[in-house]
């Protein structure tokens, strides 16, 4: 009888699972081994792994990410443990989470703002007399505007971690003789390690993939994965190629979660 | 008189409108065995954390061997503590833990392998280094949290509830184990607990506490026997506490009777409370008894019968018993003079200890 109900529970789930992961996933993979007639080839994956732009476009776009996410990660880390730290540490998060309900291409619209030539920033350079620069279309751009976008979504982890921490176990290192900062770098820092892998997760992948920001923001002299499966998708049409890169990238996602899984398994309290 | 390891002076502690500590003064000898002894709320674990430097009094001074310590930070002071859930670092094995104190002040590491052995030796749990936390029940848990605040060869040893999480077996064991590793080591320990069976068991001196003040500190055999008030006496043990007038040195009435008792000190006609143990009641014949009650109830305790009764003028009267009494029979209540406590009512523990060594003085130039 429970056992019977617990099946009909699940229903809605397995059903979403198949019908938006595992069936999406297959056509993609079937799309990836198909020419621009439909007929069965390997040819997308040769030409994937045997041209230099593809390579080179992918060491661009696992470097970026990775850039992106460090940024990320060293902005996000002393934010949340100081956030943690505060008063009214809920209204903090808050503050950090707001942002992330307006659409990330108005977000990106009000960098160019402050980033145009004739932006906000260029408009204070003058001011103190350094003169305009180029800011807009750079790698730098496109890195501190991706930074900027990820950062609620490793703040929140990394933050949940720190306050879920047991404070007998801070007191206790300080109990054993050991001084704030060793406290922090021997206790603090390991034990919200589960955190910062789920932030880094949930920074890395996404970066690998994103698109718009390329084009408005790194001006397309950065190309990422996501961006060149757009350009196949919709510009060149080459659907088969597209879903090459596709698999490519579910692959990386998964080498991600593998390197950044739980190694200490049930190490936690 | 040698000086106190630990003194508090005045220590009053509050957190915005609440005051959790009042004005607490008390003494800690080196080599004892403390209990801070109350229910939640007393302030007991605040004045443990007020030791370790967890907390900063809002008033009064702290001294440890002579010298104020109120602004040194934990890592600075001689005392380490077993908290109440262990908080044993859950990254890091046993070996780790344990060592964790010693690594910071840069031990060597043969040296500090020697003493970690040592330690899970006298927690007995040799050959558990390379064990991760959470494979451990929570006893060994205890055990190695015990060890981690030893290795750091503290002077005192401050310890939070740590038995409270246990079975009661487990409990018991660890109660003896606890009180030999003080006798072994020789330092002081402070141990906070809510359990008055545990108090008694283990420690030299007791301190009560209630409500943020010390009601009355001295040794299990003192508290138990003379407590100094309603509250301690009930906290302690079962009691038997009816209204009473002292009649005069030595002569107590309640219960409509007069008894020959072994107190002294007192204004004649004064109305106190007497405090009877159940273990020390027996039931006689009622032509034998020193009261007639009638029985309520009884309920078999495995070693002893509790049984619940009323004189007649309808106090209760809690009364355990080796044999069962039959239910609604009339009895003889049997006690001696010296199972009497009187306490007097709203008496502070000064004036409580001052009426003691008094009389005792009066009852020695006597016996000369």
């Amino acid at each position: 009888m429970t056992k019977k109900r617990t099946i009909n529970f699940s229903v809605p789930y397995y059903l979403w699972l198949v019908l938006f992961v595992i069936a999406p996933v297959i056509l993609l993979i079937f799309e990836s081994f198909t020419n621009l007639h439909g007929q069965f080839t390997l040819a997308n994956y040769k030409s994937y792994f045997g041209s230099g732009t593809y390579l080179r476009m992918t060491f661009n776009s696992v470097f970026f990410a990775f850039i992106v996410t460090l940024i990320t990660l060293a902005i996000s880390y002393p934010m949340a443990f100081i956030m943690s730290r505060l008063k009214h540490a809920q209204f903090w998060l808050m503050l950090v989470i707001l942002p992330t309900w307006v659409n990330l291409l108005l977000k990106a619209y009000a960098f160019i703002g402050l980033f145009a030539q004739k932006g906000t920033i260029n408009d204070f350079l003058t001011f103190v007399g350094i003169g305009p620069q180029q800011i807009m279309f750079t790698n730098g751009a496109f890195m501190a505007v991706a930074a900027y976008l990820e950062i609620p979504f490793m703040i929140m982890p990394i933050f949940n971690s720190l306050v879920e921490m047991d404070q007998s176990l801070v007191n206790a290192a300080r109990d054993l003789g050991a001084t704030k900062w060793q406290t922090v770098w021997r206790v603090i820092v390991p034990l919200s390690m589960n955190g910062v892998r789920a932030g880094v997760q949930a920074v890395f992948i996404p970066t690998l993939s994103l698109f718009m920001i390329t084009r408005l923001i790194g001006g397309n002299r950065v190309i990422t994965l996501g961006t060149a499966i757009e350009e196949h998708f919709m510009v060149t049409q080459n659907w088969g190629m597209g879903s090459t890169i596709g698999v490519v990238l579910i692959v990386a996602m998964a080498i991600t979660m593998y390197v950044t899984r739980d190694r200490k398994g049930g190490g936690k309290a | 008189m040698t000086q106190p390891i630990i003194e508090f002076k005045n220590v009053a502690m509050q957190y915005g409108d609440t005051t959790v500590l009042k004005s607490i003064d008390l003494e800690i000898e080196q080599g004892k065995f403390y209990t801070l002894l109350g229910s939640s709320g007393s302030g007991k674990t605040t004045i443990l954390r007020l030791m370790a430097g967890f907390l900063t009094p809002t008033s009064g001074d702290i001294y440890f061997k002579g010298q104020r310590i109120n602004d040194v930070p934990p890592e600075k002071r001689q005392i380490n503590t077993v908290f109440q859930n262990y908080a044993l670092f859950p990254n890091m094995n046993v070996f780790e833990n344990v060592s964790f104190g010693m690594v910071l002040k840069g031990k060597s590491k043969s040296d500090i392998k020697a003493k970690v052995s040592e330690m899970l030796a006298l927690v007995k749990l040799s050959g558990y280094e390379d064990r991760e936390i959470s494979e451990l029940s929570g006893g060994q848990q205890q055990r190695v949290a015990i060890a981690r605040a030893l290795a750091n060869e503290p002077e005192v040893l401050v310890l939070d509830e740590p038995l409270s999480a246990l079975d009661y077996k487990l409990r018991k064991t660890m109660q003896y184990e606890l009180r030999d590793i003080q006798q072994r080591l020789g330092i002081t320990f402070v141990f906070v607990t809510h359990d008055q069976e545990e108090a008694l068991a283990m420690s030299d001196w007791i301190f009560v506490m209630h409500d943020g003040k010390i009601l009355q500190n001295g040794t299990p055999v003192d508290i138990y026997d003379e407590p100094i008030n309603h509250y301690v006496a009930e906290f302690i043990g079962e009691s038997n506490i009816v209204p009473g007038v002292m009649r005069k040195d030595y002569v107590v009435s309640f219960a409509g009777k007069e008894f020959e008792n072994v107190d002294a000190g007192m204004r004649p006609n004064e109305p106190v409370e007497v405090v009877l143990r159940p273990e020390d009641l027996d039931l006689v014949d009622e032509a034998d008894g020193k009261l007639s009650v009638t029985i309520d109830d009884e309920s078999f305790r495995g070693d002893y019968y509790e049984i619940t009764a009323h004189d007649d003028d309808q106090n209760p009267w809690q009364i355990q018993a080796t044999n069962s009494a039959t239910i609604g029979k009339r009895y003889g209540l049997y006690f001696d003079p010296e199972d009497i406590h009187i306490m007097r009512l709203n008496e502070s523990e000064e004036d409580f200890d001052a009426r003691l060594e008094h009389y005792d003085e009066e009852e020695e130039t006597a016996d000369d």
